[in-house]
């Protein structure tokens, strides 16, 4: 399977993206628009509140193809963020006191200089996060001492795994990619990710595999504990279950499967004013390959920029300029709203 | 075109207080509840819903109960396992009064 990109796919445009979310297909045009449904919360316009959250986007290339793929990733993507901006990065964060850097991707791994910018993080005490895959673990020899190297660095590691069972998972992330998971997630116990008393946070993430939306988060983390206790000795610390957005592959798949109305209609009627209140990109703010500053990596994916004219690239990063900023909203956005919200550290309300 | 089940009107269920409010209020309070973590947890209800909605055959609930245990993390084996009960049940249902039929056949025969 290759990205949209690669095969020329017009959902590989954002322009084109923006152009079917702003409900010009006929079946939504009923639906209100984001902003409105913000505006009568008393949120609009979003602002921002103290940043907690530096999200890298270190690169697009990955070595899995999942259906559901809000940043077109592969193989085939060959966008990565070179060391100069990665010093960039550092060099912006170091004006802050940002707690926390949440490193993704593609497969972050896979980026030559990813070994080089946790070691300069762990220089700065922040917290890090590393949102692995799995799979790249037992991809590649070269892969394969990653645990080591992340508990080395007391990385928290945060694990997409769409479902505690072959099927669903492979269907949505591609064949074998189950079994890999697992062998992976033994290896991260074995060097003491998510066990008892070792401080070392093995988190995993739910998605669904299909046009729904996540049941509550609890009751699927019990599940998945007891079944992957229970089938394969795996153990983890939290289970974050998230929405998937109208973005690239996924608005792709509603699309191509006839449930694109049926599923944002869902998303506009399960809108919660109190998930809006708790959206991530009002603590968070993502940066591009390439250095640009966006509000969350799907706005970073759809190309909507911040909305600080002074401050848009990592270069010019200008903590009270950003301050100022309202956060920009679009259809999309009704993924991270609906119901008990969804970010990327789970629900919200 | 005119049909006597219409998807779209799934939607519609909560409006039915438009006609007798007081009622529809308490029943979707008690719906609610029923639905909640207690007992049994709510991903149990979800399947047991989904099989009671093919034992009653009703078209709106199977597809809000077969949305709501894949929400709810059930498997489609599990899926169908549930379905098998209700058939089972249905099916065991029409045979055990096989007994009755037996019973008078023997009680008017010679």
């Amino acid at each position: 399977m290759k990205s949209l990109k690669a095969t020329g796919h017009q959902l590989a445009d954002s322009a084109f993206q923006l152009t079917v979310l702003s409900r010009e297909q006929a079946a939504t045009a009923h639906l209100p628009r984001f902003h409105q449904k913000l505006a009568g919360a008393g949120l609009l316009p979003l602002r921002p509140v103290a940043p907690a959250v530096l999200q890298l986007n270190v690169g697009k290339m990955c070595n899995q193809v999942c259906k559901h793929c809000h940043v077109d990733a592969g193989p085939d993507r060959k966008e990565i963020m070179t060391r100069e901006t990665m010093q960039l990065c550092l060099d912006a964060l170091a004006q802050t006191d940002i707690p926390t850097v949440d490193l993704t991707g593609g497969a972050p791994e896979m980026n030559p200089d990813f070994r080089w910018l946790v070691a300069e993080l762990s220089k700065l005490g922040r917290k890090i996060l590393v949102r692995c895959n799995l799979t790249i673990i037992v991809a590649n020899k070269k892969y394969h001492d990653l645990p080591e190297f992340f508990r080395q660095h007391g990385v928290e590691v945060v694990s997409s795994l769409p479902f505690y069972s072959a099927d669903k998972t492979d269907r949505q992330r591609g064949d074998g990619v189950f079994a890999d998971s697992i062998r992976a997630l033994r290896l991260l116990n074995a060097v003491g990710y998510g066990q008892p008393g070792s401080g070392l946070v093995l988190n995993l993430v739910y998605n669904p595999a299909g046009a729904f939306m996540p049941g509550p988060q609890a009751g699927l983390e019990r599940q998945f504990k007891q079944a992957l206790s229970k089938d394969f000795g795996i153990v983890f610390n939290s289970l974050y279950a998230i929405t998937n957005l109208p973005v690239s592959r996924f608005l792709d798949y509603l699309i191509e499967s006839g449930n694109y109305a049926g599923y944002m209609e869902k998303l506009v009627t399960a809108f919660n004013p109190a998930a809006a209140a708790g959206v991530m990109c009002r603590d968070t703010l993502s940066v591009s390959w390439d250095g640009g500053l966006y509000d969350c990596d799907f706005n970073q994916m759809l190309d909507l920029p911040v909305a600080s004219p002074g401050s848009r690239h990592i270069r010019d990063f200008d903590a009270a300029t950003l301050a100022q900023r309202a956060i920009v909203v679009n259809e999309h956005c009704y993924g991270c709203t609906a119901g008990a919200g969804s970010s990327c550290g789970g629900t919200v309300a | 075109m005119a049909t006597y089940y219409d998807p779209a009107d799934l939607k519609k269920f909560g409006n039915i207080g438009e006609f007798q409010k007081e009622f529809a209020d308490k029943f979707f309070a008690y719906y609610g509840a029923v639905f909640a973590e207690g007992a049994l947890t709510a991903r149990e209800k979800s399947l047991i819903a989904l099989a009671v909605a093919h034992a009653v055959q009703c078209a709106y609930c199977i597809d809000a109960y077969t949305t709501d245990t894949l929400e709810k993390g059930c498997t489609e084996p599990e899926m169908m396992e549930a379905v098998h009960v209700a058939a089972a049940i249905r099916g065991g249902s029409t045979l055990v009064h096989g007994v009755q039929m037996m019973n008078k056949a023997k009680e008017l025969s010679m």
